[in-house]
């Protein structure tokens, strides 16, 4: 075999003296990194720096280090690029990756600040006080109509008010994840920290699992290109459908599941037979155009009764008049992934040049549905690598109704971002269908995890919305007034309704 | 089309010069953009008095519960606003007017006699008081429309008078409308309360309802068309508090079309009414609950109808919450509604002596102004306190059919608003 010009991206390092010879190293590799003679030996080749061994070493001997091998420099051509021509000469195919981008391009959240009040408003402080993050996903009218109920009080007239909305307890919810892509444990863990936070948690295009039968009222149901685990039963049984028409790693891509991801279990929730590739087309082959989209959306409603009908979408540079069309082509929220968006697999060049970001699509979008007079019609749910609470605080005050976690979710439940979701070799048992591998998580233990992640980021809104003045999370919604632009250009600052700090 | 085909073009009308709202270059004559290029803060108090039997009381009333109100302000802005003070022009609008010099007078009144059958005119009747100077040239008119213009225009006499407001404060240079409601007016202008009340002689007025202002701007000169009460027909706000969310409110009301230029929370607050009250036909009393929202914790305990409703109303109306400390009392010519922010971080104090209703930002200007009231109290965040006069119930003029801009442009004059009104 002809040697590869590719060198090991990690040192796996060993301190032999504190070194027990367990073996536990060599159990708890997914990527078959360590053989044992004796001792643990490891191949630096296959380290993907996940952590795994490092975790669960008892002798706390193991230090994963870059290899810091020298190339030339040349500002033209990274050493990652030049590693990308060697691997695609030796293999001659599209480079596959896991995770979100990971490219050094301009991170907008991290160029805004958010305001508090001083003197002429108060503050408010959110452990002595209410502080309501408590938020209505779907369609709403753009006025409540009453009549007088004969006491001197009011009812809503005949058909009036918000129907059918999702009542989430804080406006977070999680991102779709596929049963196949991720393993059972992760899609159980998601859903039981959905029903106790009062949120949802999204079935991605693999359908849903029987064990995730009593959670259905936070699920949300998706139907992406592929249909797998589509029937009237999997549209009736979630709180709301969704149509993925794309994704923020991979817009215009479809997907591929390999065959050997569909054990028996995948293969009856996805209904394709096992050992197939599960392939996903790149369009939806029954929406050509919008009014395409239309007909999907009220033949859902049609068979549903009428539950919401969401359609998520990867922000791509039109993406606010696309959104237009979709809330009126019917859709009760709008589900936009940025371009810095995760995934179980997608070819590199399309995850880390393709769409634009999240924080630029809320406010184009929100600013289009205002501009249109639609904006009630449709609420907005934004992904695409929100990281933190402050992420989250901005994403709202920039428009967005909720945002959706993926990325942080995944690593709540041990993920460490080696981006390696597309071999099915997951060390943490997240991203794989390897029951020796899957069964590392505990849905319990999972269901905590998440729990925790999503109230700490809840309670830190709250002390956001405090400092801010305002005790409900809709007074923060869209009010880009408490948001200011560093280091931004005057451009992306008006794109984004922004004003710089300092005035 | 632009709005003056409706009122026929105006040939004395002059475009002032302007750039744009940073840029503060509109010559000498101030405006309200030169005053708030950015929003305002700062705090103010406030008062309102009603007496529902509809009898009549003195302006010296507001007056005085204003003057112990004194340093709840800074001399840069007072005002009041007076219902039941015209009684012997009951069906005339009556136009306040504020001319910066004769040349805008003489323009403005030829728009009046072009379109309105004037009974009469006259300068506002004002006497020197220390630490009043530099006022405008003050004029009141007591009219109605042509009826021969009006039927040109195919307006309503409501929606008449307001495209003037609009066409006036737009584009005569120099010249304000301050009020034009039915039997009531605005006195307004730069200086304490009570100055400015006895400049005007208010203590000559009777009326069955008042509102007051005392203003504590912390970033402007001030000037006397910026005071509060603002008004539109004869509604009036005055208005004590910040809203922190000024950001979404203003954004939710520009999707309905309003434009909120001056940067002012008092201008939310007044498009918000007009949204909720006079298009969307919401009663008052949601109105407030909508503006001052109970909490979830609240609402998942009322009672299954109730709770529907509220649910909607928070859902729908969220945007348009405003959130923030405020009290607010909006003034109009059958009684007064006051409402308190959620969680009441403004001060507003009640009180009830037989059929007189009063609210004023501190309890002093009540015991100067009630010798024996039957009932103090402090009204809870968000609880509206609602005064009517008998037969005169609703706030809200199902003879005016204005746009969300053309509102807008008639409540701040400014020429970017009035530029956005078309009619179709």
């Amino acid at each position: 075999m002809p040697i590869s010009l590719i060198q090991p991206e990690f040192k796996v390092h060993i301190d032999y003296d504190k070194c027990h010879k367990c073996g536990r190293c060599v159990q708890q590799c997914g990527w078959s990194v360590y053989s044992f003679n004796e001792r643990p030996i490891p191949d630096d080749s296959k380290c993907r720096a996940c952590h795994r061994c490092v975790t669960y070493c008892p002798a706390h001997c193991i230090t994963i280090r870059k290899n810091d091998l020298a190339l030339r420099d040349n500002a033209n051509w990274s050493p990652a690029l030049r590693q990308g021509v060697w691997r695609q000469a030796e293999t001659g195919g599209v480079m596959l990756t896991g995770m979100g981008n990971d490219k050094p391009y301009l991170s907008i959240f991290d160029h805004l600040l958010l305001d508090a009040c001083q003197v002429t408003n108060p503050s408010i402080d959110p452990l002595r006080e209410p502080m309501e993050l408590r938020t209505y996903l779907g369609r709403k009218p753009s006025a409540v109509e009453v009549t007088s109920d004969g006491n001197g009080g009011f009812r809503l007239a005949e058909g009036a008010g918000v129907q059918k909305n999702i009542k989430l307890d804080v406006p977070i919810i999680f991102s779709p994840m596929s049963y196949g892509s991720v393993s059972l444990p992760v899609h159980r863990s998601l859903a039981m920290a959905a029903e106790r936070l009062g949120i949802l948690m999204n079935t991605g295009e693999g359908g849903l699992h029987a064990d995730l039968y009593p959670y259905a009222d936070n699920v949300i149901v998706q139907v992406a290109s592929g249909r797998f685990g589509v029937d009237p039963e999997y549209l009736n049984r979630g709180a709301a459908v969704e149509i993925k028409v794309g994704q923020g790693a991979k817009p215009g891509i479809g997907g591929h599941l390999p065959g050997e991801k569909i054990n028996r279990e995948v293969s009856e929730t996805r209904m394709i037979p096992q050992g197939s590739d599960a392939i996903s087309p790149a369009p939806h082959h029954d929406i050509y155009s919008i009014e395409d989209l239309r007909q999907l959306i009220y033949s859902i409603k049609e068979a549903t009764d009428y539950k919401p009908v969401g359609v998520k979408i990867a922000a791509v540079h039109n993406v606010a008049a696309i959104a237009s069309g979709i809330v009126r082509a019917g859709a009760d929220y709008v589900h936009l992934d940025g371009f810095r968006g995760g995934t179980g697999a997608a070819p590199q060049i399309i995850r880390d040049h393709i769409g634009i970001p999240i924080e630029l699509a809320i406010a184009a979008v929100d600013q289009r549905l205002r501009d249109e007079g639609i904006r009630n019609q449709a609420s907005i749910i934004a992904a695409g690598s929100i990281r933190s609470s402050a992420d989250l605080a901005k994403a709202i005050a920039l428009g967005a109704d909720v945002v959706a976690i993926g990325s942080a979710a995944l690593m709540a439940l041990g993920c460490h971002m080696c981006q390696g979701c597309h071999t099915g070799s997951c060390s943490w048992g997240l991203t794989t269908q390897k029951p020796e591998l899957t069964r590392r998580v505990d849905p319990e233990w999972g269901a905590e995890r998440l729990t925790n992640l999503v109230s700490a980021w809840s309670h830190e809104l709250q002390e956001i919305l405090g400092a801010l003045g305002v005790n409900a999370v809709e007074s923060l919604r869209g009010s880009r007034e408490r948001l200011r632009s560093i280091g931004l250009d005057e451009q992306t600052g008006r794109i984004l309704g922004v004003k710089p700090a300092g005035v | 089309m632009r709005y003056e085909p409706l009122l026929e073009r105006m040939p004395t009308t002059r475009i002032p010069s302007f750039t744009d709202r940073e840029g503060v270059s509109r010559g000498e004559r101030p405006r309200y953009a030169e005053e708030a290029p950015f929003k305002i803060h700062g705090g103010c108090g406030l008062m309102g008095i009603c007496d529902e039997s509809g009898s009549l009381m003195s302006g010296e009333v507001p007056i005085r519960a204003m003057a112990v109100q004194r340093d709840r302000g800074n001399g840069l802005g007072g005002g009041f606003a007076g219902y039941g003070i015209y009684p012997e022009f009951p069906d005339h609008f009556c136009f306040h007017m504020m001319y910066h010099d004769l040349r805008a007078k003489e323009d403005a009144e030829a728009l009046f006699d072009r379109y309105f059958q004037i009974d009469l005119a006259e300068p506002m009747p004002t006497r020197p008081v220390k630490g009043i100077g530099d006022a405008p040239l003050l004029w009141r008119y007591f009219l109605n429309p042509d009826p021969h213009k009006l039927e040109a225009a195919e307006m309503t006499p409501e929606d008449f008078v307001v495209h003037s407001v609009m066409l006036i404060n737009s584009t005569v240079d120099g010249a304000f409308v301050a009020s034009s409601g039915k039997n009531m007016g605005a006195f307004k202008g730069v200086g304490f309360p009570e100055e400015i009340g006895h400049y005007y002689l208010l203590e000559e007025y009777e009326g069955h309802t008042w509102v007051g202002h005392n203003r504590f701007p912390t970033n402007t000169p001030g000037w006397w068309g910026g005071a509060h009460p603002f008004t539109l027909l004869d509604w009036s706000i005055v208005h004590n508090g910040e809203i922190s969310s000024y950001g979404i409110n203003s954004r939710y009301l520009e999707q309905f079309g309003y434009k909120c230029t001056l940067g002012t929370d008092t201008e939310v607050a007044a498009y918000l009414f007009d949204l909720m009250l006079r298009r969307h036909q919401l009663p008052i009393e949601l109105a407030c609950k909508a503006l001052a929202s109970p909490l979830w914790s609240e609402i998942d305990r009322m009672p299954a109808e109730e709770q529907a409703v509220m649910r909607s109303l928070r859902a729908v109306y969220g945007p348009g919450m405003l959130n923030g400390p405020f009290a607010i009392v909006l003034g109009f010519n059958g009684g007064m509604v006051a409402l308190n922010d959620r969680i009441k971080l403004r001060p507003l104090v009640a009180a009830r002596q037989g059929s007189i209703v009063m609210v004023a930002s501190e309890e002093s200007a009540i015991r100067e102004v009630l010798d024996a009231p039957d009932r103090v109290w402090a009204p809870k965040a968000g609880e509206p306190v609602i005064a009517t006069v008998s037969g005169n119930g609703s706030p809200v003029h199902s003879d005016l059919h204005l746009s969300a801009d053309e509102v807008s442009c008639a409540v701040t004059g400014m020429l970017e608003t009035c530029d956005a009104v078309e009619v179709s």
